[in-house]
């Protein structure tokens, strides 16, 4: 058992529940876990740029707390004294809020997101702001005005993304769990890339108040952790409904850990065969095979299913995106919060330069492509024919889960690609989400557990899918994933 | 579906959304649109006709209300003083911003 920060930060995050029985117990302070945090931080983060601001202060203040509290014996909250970070799409109080933009560079939000305080209520210690993709709009990372996140695992890739601070925070042990955000595979693809686990929940199941928005039918905040119990843990913590999201769920919140040690026997896993298909690298479908006789071993009853649509999710997903993209990101106008052109006379102008001067490539791309897809003559032709599509695809899967308990794919159809290989060419970027948007679209719940490696060591996840609130079920499956022996 | 997006269609859009593109900008926008959007144009292999729309996924979990309104009631709201400070220009009050019209 560890005891002191230096045996703790290892390279990989010791268990959530481990860490806190030791600070319960009085063997290892808040105050110095966190402290070690940093140490460990300000070494690491000049090479991986994973953390974009520090809250110290917050963090320090919070462990402190959580130290008086262990120190009177007093009961713990859930999180006591676990050292947490935040992607910097999530509003906090006491730290800027770009969302890896330069559009929003300086703000400092005036409230935390109902996730935030959640955290922080569950004696969570908030470590600071984690990079990402501008407006979370990325498969890479590259896309953040504060420069790429490099993979812990080889430096010279990609850490994926959006949410490639999150993953690569967790993944070079700068924090024991984190919050990414999820729109078309923006937490569970960087989790693959990273080799650590991450969390899609149910649309709706985690309140998105303080999200800087991106595609609202489609955002979901969800946690990466270095097992599958400790994101369980997490988002037991974020779920749950909150009067300032109109579209959080009113479901009871599950005990997501008691659910996850559940066995997996019995369960009946489909397999489908649209995910196997051209394009997907032999490797990671070696990877994803061995983890399919993992959980068959496991007592599962693996079946084929057929998912006939899937090859139209990619097309679906960046129209939609897009569309909501284009009016969600109308806000950033250089007159409430954030960047403003200098060079501008009129009101007008003033508009179009501090939009132009404070958004990168993408968004604009975005933004244009949603803008589009809206206008007058081309709505029915791309944005209503989308959400058409968009019906087809979501019954498929309500069809699929009346047969089965679980869905399991490959994550991302290669794994960690190098740093700037794809960043020339959108639409080659676009389909590293090709096995994730479809669920995106659905709503439905999955989990993504790292499931062996490449021949060079490079992490491949699975993904583990589950129908609308049945996080319990993606979570228990992918524990059979996580004991297996490659 | 796949009509060729022009010059002009590039810069009516970066009008609608407020964007001012440079030159060398709507030349690399012209080019990634027409990609995206010959590649979105597989959407038409697909009869949807009959299928209603699908904006937004409550109303696919059984149970849960997909209009969950609260209680219009007047509740305390960030304090004014601590939004404003986030803004570029303020009289402490309004935003400030350049000229709405021109003389």
């Amino acid at each position: 058992m560890p005891g002191t920060p230096e045996e703790i930060l290892v390279e990989k995050p010791q268990p959530l529940a481990v860490l806190r029985a030791e600070i319960a117990q009085g063997r290892l302070r808040a105050e110095d876990l966190a402290a070690g945090y940093y140490d460990r931080i300000e070494r690491k983060n000049p090479l991986l740029n994973v953390y974009l601001s520090l809250t110290k202060e917050r963090a320090l203040e919070q462990a402190a707390r959580i130290d008086a509290l262990a120190e009177k014996g007093d009961p713990l909250p859930p999180l006591a004294g676990i050292p947490v970070g935040i992607k910097d799409v999530l509003v906090m109080q006491g730290a800027p809020s770009t969302a890896g933009s330069k559009i929003l560079q300086g703000y400092q939000p005036p409230y935390d997101a109902t996730a935030v305080k959640k955290l922080q209520s569950a004696g969570a210690v908030l470590l600071g702001k984690l990079n990402c993709d501008e407006f979370a709009m990325g498969s890479s990372n590259e896309n953040s005005a504060y420069g790429p996140v490099r993979n812990p695992v080889d430096p010279e890739r990609v850490p994926g993304g959006s949410s490639g601070g999150s993953a690569a925070a967790v993944a070079a042990n700068l924090a024991v769990a984190t919050l990414g955000t999820d729109t078309g595979g923006s937490v569970r693809q960087p989790a693959s890339f990273c080799g650590v686990v991450g969390v899609l929940p149910t649309y709706g199941r985690v309140s998105r108040y303080g999200l800087i928005a991106f595609a609202s039918s489609l955002d979901r905040i969800g946690p990466l952790a270095g097992n599958v119990r400790d994101a369980a843990t997490m988002l037991a913590v974020i779920a749950g409904h909150d009067p300032c999201d109109a579209t959080s769920s009113p479901a009871p919140v599950p005990d997501f850990a008691a659910e996850s040690d559940k066995p997996a026997a019995g369960l009946r896993i489909g397999i489908p065969d649209e995910y196997f298909a051209e394009g997907l690298d032999d490797e990671v479908r070696v990877s994803i095979e061995k983890g399919i006789d993992a959980l068959r071993a496991a007592g599962c009853e693996v079946r084929r299913v057929s998912l006939p649509h899937t090859k139209y999710a990619v097309p679906t997903y960046y129209l939609i995106a897009t569309a909501e993209a284009s009016a969600n990101l109308a806000r950033f106008d250089g007159v409430r919060y954030g960047y403003r052109s200098r060079h501008s006379d009129t009101l007008s102008d003033m508009y179009s330069k501090s939009r132009d001067e404070g958004f990168g490539a993408e968004v604009k791309r975005r933004i244009l492509l949603g803008t589009y897809a809206l206008s007058a003559g081309y709505y029915d032709a791309y944005y209503l024919k989308a959400q058409q599509v968009r019906r087809i695809l979501a019954e498929e899967f309500l069809r699929a889960f009346a047969e089965v308990d679980a869905i399991v794919t490959p994550t991302a159809p290669t794994a960690a690609f190098k740093i700037g290989e794809k960043s020339g060419d959108p639409l080659s970027m676009y389909l590293a989400d090709i096995y994730t948007v479809t669920a995106s679209l659905a709503g439905i719940c999955g989990v993504t557990v790292p499931c062996g490696t490449t021949k060079v060591g490079l992490p491949v996840g699975m993904q583990v899918l589950a129908a609308h609130l049945n996080e319990g079920t993606a979570f228990r499956v992918a524990r059979a994933v996580e004991a297996a022996d490659f | 579906m796949s009509d060729k997006v022009t010059v002009q269609d590039v810069e009516r859009v970066a009008e609608l959304a407020h964007l001012e593109l440079a030159p060398e900008e709507t030349t690399g926008m012209l080019r990634d649109l027409n990609a995206i959007l010959d590649y979105v144009a597989e959407l038409n292999q697909i009869d949807t006709s009959g299928v209603a729309p699908l904006a937004q996924v409550s109303e696919l979990q059984t149970g849960v209300s997909a209009t969950a309104l609260r209680e219009d009631v007047l509740e305390p709201s960030l304090d004014r003083g601590v939004v404003m400070r986030a803004a570029p220009e303020t009289n402490g009050a309004f935003f400030k911003v350049p000229k709405v019209i021109e003389k």
